[in-house]
């Protein structure tokens, strides 16, 4: 059982997935590469140049897209935690109908919905800030925060919460020590998630950030659109970085407790 | 103490921030949205109750040649990254050496957004793309115009890559989840009973995988039938995706526009509604118990 199983299978699967990425690179360092040459006939550092150029809003709309991330991410949590906790733990009247409300935005496309909110944003000062992209933004990351959630608490047994009330811990102590340590690695998936949702939002973005809220898919739109695919591929290059580093951090820190993402069990 | 409280005051307490998030912008939005379809325009003057916007939308060759692309792309996309990412699930579970390196190299395209997957396909399947470019070292196309147009073309098959692209490692991780617990035993049992391999995954594993797999591909629809990015970059302006078209109207500096806007949202919702209320009912009344 030394060697790697179904290794033409192996092969296939990473080949499909990597392979997008091929010309990405390639096209971030190519200062030129006509067709039909495989790899690019000159290589250039514009890209690079172009991140740091403080003209190209590349290092702005990094902070922008980092800022509204950890809003959405830190007030999704807030919010879809204690929704997942009543879930999980909790049997009541209405129940499904709560579930299928804090569902829904995650089937129902987002621009389909909020569409209709773009007038009240502006008339109400929301459009073109920060503030309203993070309230939109919420609305797609809220569910999986809460779903994921509501999953781990219907694992979590109850009774270490109150054995530690009764041996005088408090409310907030109970919290920090028993129930956080038990949830965490479904918290650090669900929080990823509302990072992931935040940073990779398009649409939401545009319509009630107007296209003042530079984030990086917003810049990267612009220069995909753009003339210059050496420009497109670097910004994208920036994009895909920060999230993946995330990841692997994500994926380590799960590591050693079994389960696949901590979905394992939700 | 929180024991002390009633059990419906901590659940309300508990549900409120969430439920009143959810409910102004999603139930208030998409109520809006409806309002506003049928002539509401608000914070202004002169408008009127009608149905001039379905009207607009049942004439507009933009909609309907629009409906038919962004249907068949999400169906498409969604067939194709639920068989494929139910097998890669499966290959990957198969794994002894390696699963975990593998898992987590395959899962990445989970951490992309689906803006870059779109730029990594044109640069990728355009015709003077990379792979345009293997073609012609193959001497399989002389030219750029030679390879066919799999980007901005009539079918959307570079939406419909892009799309399968990002989700089937996704179809995959769920149904990797979903065989972590207790499958080995039951394959045991299966095999000790006399069952072959093909008679262990007809009767055993996708019977185990299939709820979790039919609300991932439903996930997966929802969303290739209602992304704007795709569409908008790698599809063309006409027949353009729904959600492209929505914006555009809704963005148009004639006011007259906005129910058109509207009623293309809310129809991109209803279709939604439609095939995932339809689809569920289908899974359950095959499986026979509810999901």
């Amino acid at each position: 059982m030394n060697r790697l199983r179904h290794p033409v299978g192996v092969a296939i699967l990473l080949l499909g997935v990597l392979t997008p990425f091929v010309p990405l690179v390639l096209w971030s360092f190519a200062g030129r590469w006509r067709y039909p040459g495989l790899v690019p006939q000159q290589g250039t550092l514009r890209g690079v140049r172009l991140l740091a150029d403080p003209t190209s809003q590349v290092l702005q709309g990094l902070a922008t897209s980092a800022t509204i991330g950890a809003a959405v991410t830190v007030l999704s949590v807030a919010v879809g935690v204690p929704a997942g906790r009543a879930l999980g733990l909790y049997e009541f009247r209405g129940r499904s109908l709560v579930r299928l409300l804090l569902v829904a935005p995650a089937l129902v496309p987002g621009l389909a919905v909020l569409l209709g909110t773009q007038v009240f944003f502006l008339r109400y000062g929301l459009a073109d800030t920060r503030a309203g992209v993070v309230l939109v933004q919420l609305v797609p990351a809220i569910p999986y925060v809460t779903l994921i959630m509501s999953g781990a608490y219907a694992n979590f047994d109850v009774d270490y919460e109150r054995q530690a009330a009764l041996l005088g811990a408090r409310p907030w102590q109970v919290q920090l020590h028993v129930t956080l340590p038990a949830l965490r690695p479904a918290l650090t998936v669900a929080a990823y998630f509302a990072f992931l949702i935040s940073w990779s939002e398009y649409a939401l973005t545009l319509l009630i950030g107007g296209g003042t809220v530079k984030t990086l898919p917003l810049l990267l739109f612009a220069y995909a659109g753009g003339p210059d695919p050496t420009e497109a591929a670097a910004v994208a290059l920036t994009v895909i970085v920060p999230p993946l580093l995330l990841m692997a951090l994500v994926v380590r820190g799960l590591s050693g407790r079994g389960g696949t993402l901590g979905l394992a069990r939700s | 103490m929180t024991g002390r409280r009633p059990r419906w005051v901590t659940i309300v307490l508990l549900l409120a921030p969430a439920v009143t998030v959810v409910g102004v912008l999603f139930l208030g939005g998409l109520g809006l949205g409806v309002a506003q379809s049928f002539g509401y325009l608000p914070f202004l003057h002169g408008w009127h109750w009608g149905l001039d916007g379905y009207r607009a939308l049942w004439h507009d060759p933009a909609v309907t040649a629009s409906v038919g692309l962004t249907l068949r792309v999400a169906l498409v996309s969604t067939a194709v990254a639920t068989v494929l990412g139910v097998a890669a699930g499966l290959l990957l579970h198969s794994l002894v050496r390696g699963r975990r390196t593998v898992t987590a190299v395959f899962g990445s395209t989970l951490a992309v957004p689906h803006i870059v997957g779109a730029l990594a396909m044109v640069l990728l399947l355009s015709q003077s793309g990379l792979l345009s470019r293997l073609a012609h070292a193959a001497g399989l196309s002389g030219t750029p115009a030679h390879f066919p147009a799999l980007t901005a073309d009539g079918f959307g098959w570079g939406i419909i890559a892009e799309y399968v692209w990002k989700e089937t490692p996704f179809v995959a991780l769920v149904v990797l989840a979903a065989l972590s617990g207790g499958i080995g035993e039951l394959r045991g049992v299966a095999r000790t009973l006399g069952a072959g391999p093909w008679q262990r995954l007809r009767h055993v594993v996708l019977p185990l995988i299939a709820p979790a797999v039919a609300a991932t591909s439903v996930l997966v629809f929802a969303f290739s039938f209602g992304s704007y990015e795709v569409p908008a970059l790698l599809g063309r302006p006409y027949p353009a995706g729904l959600p492209v078209v929505a914006l555009q109207y809704q963005q148009d500096v004639d006011l007259n526009s906005r129910p058109e806007a509207m009623a293309v949202a809310v129809l991109i919702a209803v279709v939604v509604a439609v095939v995932v209320a339809g689809y569920l009912a289908l899974i359950r009344r095959l499986s026979g118990r509810p999901l």
